[in-house]
């Protein structure tokens, strides 16, 4: 086995601990935005998609990376913009309806 | 001094790293969810701007155009789609994720051919079988979501067995691969079951469980960018990856105990189809005895309620009912009425749908609650207003061992005084079972459009 192989097990599996740990914490509340923002997250592969593009592999390699490239874009910026979205209507009771409103009676 | 600048591109990953995981952290609450989230995009922006600089990238003739493309796309998409299609919205990326790792990965293939080192050969064909599988099933859960395929689960004699001999199929081309990765037939054959298994995978499962599906689903593009980051050799795609997937891991577990159903019992159990039930049918017969009420009648029930819960459901998000419930619920408190409203996990399509529609109606947070936290509150109710939800209020969940829900937790809406139902028709739900709360002496079921119906019951309380 590779020491290259057995470091990036090292970083998986610790990485994978860790977000258990802190997505366990995330309220039922939050779940879309979750799902939204980790998805932006894993937009992340649009690193490995700038190279495919850019690294001069030949046409064929070059046409998959620029798709692959506008694919992992769509993800990374529509993501994080589509979860503040979300997260901006998340709004605690205000001052203006924290009580009732008078009623007609 | 491109060398000088390509050493710092380590520091840029760890940077975004960390980026990633305050975004999870601080998503813990939604006072500083925000924060966390501007987080991420900040650690995107330092990853993508470094790697841009990294000597491998000769030419920047393609990436230009993706990266304007891909940011028009995703910005208008962000910007523009209503918040009752966020379930189609988060299927189709899940599907971009997939198809731009399976990508990524053929031309990494192309490029390297047989000189490819095993174990990048091994991380590969992982990439490339999830990443398409990912693609096609997300396609699919879409089309589902959206309609254009029945929501419906389709089965045929067999298909578990076939869907497990096209995995272990998989299975077996990935380490012929990585004995001789030269063997590029079995590679495209590889990336070729990963598509038809995304479809058969996918097919079966009903729309009600498309909650589970759909964070599956984000698990394995998660899997699928972090074994990316195994072939590139690159750990800001393997922590985020492992960070995707965790998470989606976590949530179909979640949604799959909200329903008390197994994990494979929901992949390969294909609801509401097969053998007839028997209690099904059974509970048929005693349909007649449903109680049908007007829109006055609730008016008039409502009117009299101190404290009032509300049960939304998938019925509200086709509906688009949410700014109509947020009106009356409002008009009650008015009248001096506590509204609260009970959200059950797997509600909606999608973890956390219904507490999304509300906010974007502006019900504020505080008012959401959930299943354990205010089913003791139900004997101490006047009312409950059942907005197109069928199966997280049916008794049977409890009563009856026969039900193919029972075990499920559910709300025990029967408890509280008078229990409203808005209904679009008698027909049973979405899984095509009887709910015997319709028939209880203290339900009332108003029929018609959720949004007309509570529409009118706002016209009714406030004026």
């Amino acid at each position: 086995m590779s020491a290259e192989l057995v470091f990036g097990l090292y970083i998986f599996v610790l990485a994978g601990f860790l977000g258990n740990l802190v997505i366990s914490k995330v309220p039922p509340l939050l779940h879309t935005p979750l799902m939204a923002g980790t998805n932006a997250i894993s937009g992340i592969s649009l690193v490995g998609s700038l190279v495919a593009a850019g690294g001069g592999y030949g046409q064929v390699s070059t046409w998959l990376g620029f798709v692959a490239v506008t694919c992992a874009t769509i993800n990374a910026v529509g993501g994080f913009m589509i979860t503040d979205r979300m997260l901006k209507m998340f709004k605690k009771r205000g001052p203006g309806s924290a009580e009732p409103k008078p009623g007609k009676h | 001094m491109p060398t000088d600048l390509t050493s710092f591109i380590p520091l840029a990953y760890l940077i975004a790293s960390v980026c990633f995981i305050l975004t999870l952290l601080l998503l813990s609450s939604p006072k500083h969810a925000r924060l966390g989230n501007l987080l991420g995009s900040v650690g995107m922006l330092v990853a993508v701007v470094a790697t841009l600089v990294h000597r491998d990238i000769i030419t920047y003739k393609w990436i230009v155009p993706g990266l304007i493309v891909g940011s028009m796309i995703g910005a208008s998409m962000a910007a523009w789609i209503p918040m009752t299609k966020m379930p189609e919205r988060i299927a189709l990326s899940h599907c971009f994720g997939g198809l731009a790792a399976a990508l990524v990965g053929v031309a990494e293939y192309i490029h390297h051919g047989s000189e490819i080192h095993r174990f990048t050969m091994g991380a590969l064909g992982l990439e490339v079988f999830l990443g398409f599988l990912t693609f096609t099933g997300s396609l699919m859960a879409y089309g589902k979501l959206q309609g254009i395929i029945s929501g419906a689960p389709l089965t045929y004699k067999g298909q578990n067995y076939s869907n497990i001999a096209m995995f272990f199929a998989a299975l077996v081309l990935l380490v012929l691969l990585v004995r001789d990765p030269s063997q590029g037939a079995l590679f495209y054959a590889m990336g070729g079951l990963g598509l038809a298994l995304g479809v058969l995978f996918v097919l079966p499962i009903g729309g009600a469980d498309m909650p589970v599906v759909i964070s599956l689903l984000n698990s394995y593009a998660g899997l699928a960018a972090s074994a990316t980051g195994f072939a590139l050799g690159n750990y800001v795609l393997i922590i985020a990856g492992a960070l995707d997937g965790t998470s989606g891991f976590l949530l179909s577990l979640k949604m799959s105990k909200a329903m008390n159903r197994s994990f494979s019992n929901v992949l390969f159990g294909a609801f509401g189809t097969g053998d007839a039930n028997p209690a099904t049918a059974a509970a048929g017969a005693a349909n007649a005895t449903y109680n049908q009420a007007t829109v006055e009648d609730a008016v008039q029930v409502l009117e009299a309620s101190q404290q009032v819960i509300i049960v939304p459901g998938y019925g509200m998000a086709v509906s688009q009912a949410q700014h109509a419930v947020r009106d009356l619920a409002q008009a009650l408190e008015a009248k001096g009425a506590t509204v609260k409203y009970a959200i059950h996990p797997v509600a909606g399509r999608m973890p956390g749908h219904m507490n999304v529609l509300l906010a974007e109606a502006n019900v504020p947070y505080d008012q959401l609650f959930d299943l354990d936290e205010i089913n003791d509150e139900f004997p101490r109710t006047d009312a409950v207003l059942v907005v197109g939800a069928n199966d997280v209020v049916n008794p049977a969940a409890k009563t009856n061992p026969q039900s193919p829900i029972f075990g499920m937790p559910v709300f025990n809406v029967e408890a509280a005084r008078a229990v409203i139902v808005l209904k679009r028709s008698f027909n049973t739900g979405f899984s095509g079972i009887e709910n015997e709360l319709f028939g209880k002496p203290n339900t009332m079921m108003v029929l018609g459009d959720a949004k007309q119906t509570i529409k009118e019951l706002f016209a009714g309380v406030k004026g």
